[in-house]
């Protein structure tokens, strides 16, 4: 039980790393390198935030979404849209995605160099045992999972029973298409964009109240969230949490009954496992 | 048209030889330096390396300079970033050789980067103080590479000191006999964990739980709960630094209340008291210092006013230790000859922040091993040849 409990706490974990990278590479079609660059920015900002002026994490998120919503919209308007345009085809715009968001990477990662440091962060907050099931577990990992619950619930709410999030959907699936049905795909595109960078500082944020964490860290975060919007079928963002969860229990399985050195190897087995039979994802649906 | 050309170009590489000259006539001593200051070893390097090459250099520079024969030369400090590689590592040390032409070079930061770069050090002749590293079989090392010296231990002193402060803790009956042991599947625990092993069985202790964990991780739930249901006297963990705050977390969340909870690297940041507070009295850690002793409290509110960080209770006065001794050796040989500067560190005795340092075979004989958090600083509790250590206590239940 403590495994499922602890397993399930930290697909919670994973999924705040994974789904902002769902939406950013499933609709907007970016590939975005710089992913976990953007958690490890909202980190420094909650961490800022909590420390300097004692702003609540949770509260600090109303602040730090907003931003990270605008910051990546600029971003996708001024480095990406070029790409998009010229971009003939899908591959084409992924390889170039890829390129200019490696980019991307180092740039922001020497600004939190530059204005942090490269020293270890962290704070305590909710670092209290809390039971359930007479077990204690973390307060802090336990709100981080009620969060990012909360938060895959509103997306989902959004994208399947919106207008603006139908028309987000429509976009992953075929955007030359969705444009026959008088969607802005460009608009809809950096919305996703946008919307994709918020999702993944809300995570940084709630990450940053149990990890130690430090300017250069970000490629951590990007690998694992990666591995699970693959594994759970690029774009999909039910398929995206499925995997997650199914990745934080076999985590924690693996760690509790055979031996915790081979998490990664688990970790990387169940990736070859679902590309060899669903090259497509859990959930993703084989492209026509 | 082309013989003007070439007679410019013939001028300006004249004057920049005479500006070259200038530049050596108005001496200053030219020191390289290479470290992390991007990529995963950055944050250790900026703990306790770099602040302390900044404060050395602004020490000296501030006093004058240091005395070379009977020239005064200020340090002028080239800088560059070994991306926590040892390619570039050894790129940039080759640069600092030739391009730069320093007097000499600070040891880079970390075991693996130091072990590099020895060979390529060594055949420029610099001295090479590593302050930042440790490994086992050094005896042999330092006969290939006689220019390197070591002044942070072998590494199986480290990882033993513990076995020996907890078998103090047991013969005053303090703690049990049960260990549950967990190390980072890296060269370094796992260097730690195959000398600690044997040392347990030979004190006598039971290994009741054994694991590692990759590096990188900091959900380390599992292993806490493993251990906990080992019913373990104590906990011994040979990790780095995001993992023994991980560990130190879990461990308080989970109620794994031993009589002794040991981390490895990074227990001895001053972050890592900052974080727990109250919390971390009692805890073990590696590393360890004399708190007490005047010349490390003065050392620490200097590096504090400098480079408005604080210096940690294990790597940082060893750092400035080092350079200590590489200013006391050039003053002592009389000049920038780097071979009679190695000769002068492998014969001299030097005045360090910590304490009165001479080397034996390369090698230092006055390590920390263990200290014990204690009203919020690291006293050393275990060590070789050091003077100050207290008894180790046992440690209360987390609050």
């Amino acid at each position: 039980m403590q495994i499922i409990v602890t397993g399930t706490l930290l697909g919670g974990t994973y999924a705040l790393i994974a789904l902002g990278l769902t939406l950013q590479y499933g609709a907007a079609r970016i590939m975005n390198l710089a992913n976990g660059e953007t958690l490890v920015a909202a980190c420094f900002v909650s961490f800022w935030l909590f420390t300097a002026t004692g702003v609540n994490p949770l509260l600090g998120m109303v602040v730090i979404a907003p931003m990270a919503l605008v910051i990546n919209w600029l971003i996708y308007a001024w480095l990406l849209r070029p790409l998009v345009r010229r971009a003939k085809n899908r591959g084409m715009l992924e390889v170039d995605s890829i390129l200019a968001t490696f980019g991307l990477l180092f740039l922001l990662q020497g600004l939190m160099l530059l204005g942090f440091g490269g020293a270890y962060f962290s704070y305590r907050f909710l670092a209290e045992p809390f039971l359930i099931l007479g077990e204690p577990y973390g307060l802090n990992r336990v709100v981080a999972f009620v969060a990012a619950v909360i938060v895959a619930s509103l997306l989902y709410l959004f994208l399947y029973h919106t207008r603006q999030g139908t028309a987000v959907r429509a976009v992953a699936v075929d955007p030359a298409s969705a444009r026959l049905v008088a969607i802005d795909v460009a608009r809809t595109a950096a919305f996703a964009f946008a919307l994709g960078g918020a999702l993944t500082a809300c995570g940084g944020t709630l990450l940053s109240t149990f990890y130690t964490f430090n300017a250069s860290m970000g490629v951590i975060f990007t690998m694992k969230a990666l591995i699970i919007v693959i594994m759970g079928g690029v774009g999909d963002v039910r398929g995206a949490t499925l995997a997650a969860l199914i990745l934080g229990v076999t985590e924690t399985a693996v760690a509790s009954l055979i031996d915790p050195g081979l998490t990664l190897a688990a970790n990387y087995a169940l990736f070859v496992l679902v590309l060899l039979f669903r090259p497509q994802g859990i959930l993703g649906r084989a492209s026509a | 048209m082309l013989r003007r050309t070439f007679n410019a170009l013939a001028i300006s590489a004249a004057l920049l030889t005479v500006g070259a000259g200038f530049a050596a006539a108005n001496e200053t001593l030219k020191i390289g330096v290479s470290a992390s200051k991007t990529g995963p070893l950055t944050a250790g390097a900026t703990a306790v390396y770099w602040p302390n090459v900044k404060l050395w250099v602004h020490d000296v520079n501030q006093k004058g300079g240091i005395k070379v024969g009977d020239k005064l030369l200020k340090i002028d400090l080239v800088e560059y970033d070994d991306k926590s590689g040892p390619e570039e590592a050894v790129k940039n040390i080759q640069r600092l050789a030739t391009v730069d032409k320093v007097d000499f070079i600070v040891a880079p930061y970390t075991t693996g980067i130091n072990l590099a770069t020895a060979p390529l050090i060594s055949r420029y002749g610099y001295p090479q103080l590593v302050a930042t590293g440790n490994a086992n079989e050094l005896e042999a090392f330092v006969k290939r590479w006689p220019n390197s010296f070591w002044l942070l231990g072998k590494a199986s002193d480290l990882s033993t000191g513990i076995v020996a402060t907890l078998k103090t803790l047991r013969d005053k009956g303090q703690i049990g006999n049960k260990v549950a042991l967990a190390h980072v599947a890296e060269a370094f625990g796992l260097e730690m964990i195959q000398s600690a092993k044997p040392a347990f069985k030979e004190a006598g202790f039971d290994i009741v739980y054994e694991t590692s964990y990759p590096l990188g991780t900091q959900d380390l739930a599992p292993v806490i709960s493993g251990a906990k249901a080992a019913k373990p006297d104590a906990f011994v963990a040979y990790s780095y630094p995001p993992d023994s705050f991980a560990l130190t977390e879990q461990a308080r969340i989970q109620g794994l209340n031993v009589d002794a909870f040991y981390v490895g690297v990074g227990g001895a940041l001053s972050g890592y008291s900052q974080r727990f507070g109250k919390q971390v009295e009692g805890v073990l850690a590696m590393g360890g210092i004399n708190p007490g002793d005047e010349v490390y409290k003065a050392y620490r509110e200097r590096h504090k006013q400098v480079t408005g960080q604080d210096a940690d209770y294990w790597a940082s006065p060893v750092v400035y230790s080092s350079l200590q001794i590489l200013e006391q050796a050039i003053v002592k040989a009389g000049s920038t000859d780097r071979a009679a500067v190695v000769k002068a560190i492998s014969t001299g005795t030097f005045e360090t922040v910590i304490g009165k340092v001479s080397l034996q075979n390369n090698l230092i004989g006055r390590v920390w091993t263990v200290g014990q958090w204690n009203n919020g600083v690291l006293q050393g509790v275990n060590g070789l040849g050091v003077d100050g250590a207290k008894a180790p206590v046992k440690k209360p239940a987390w609050n």
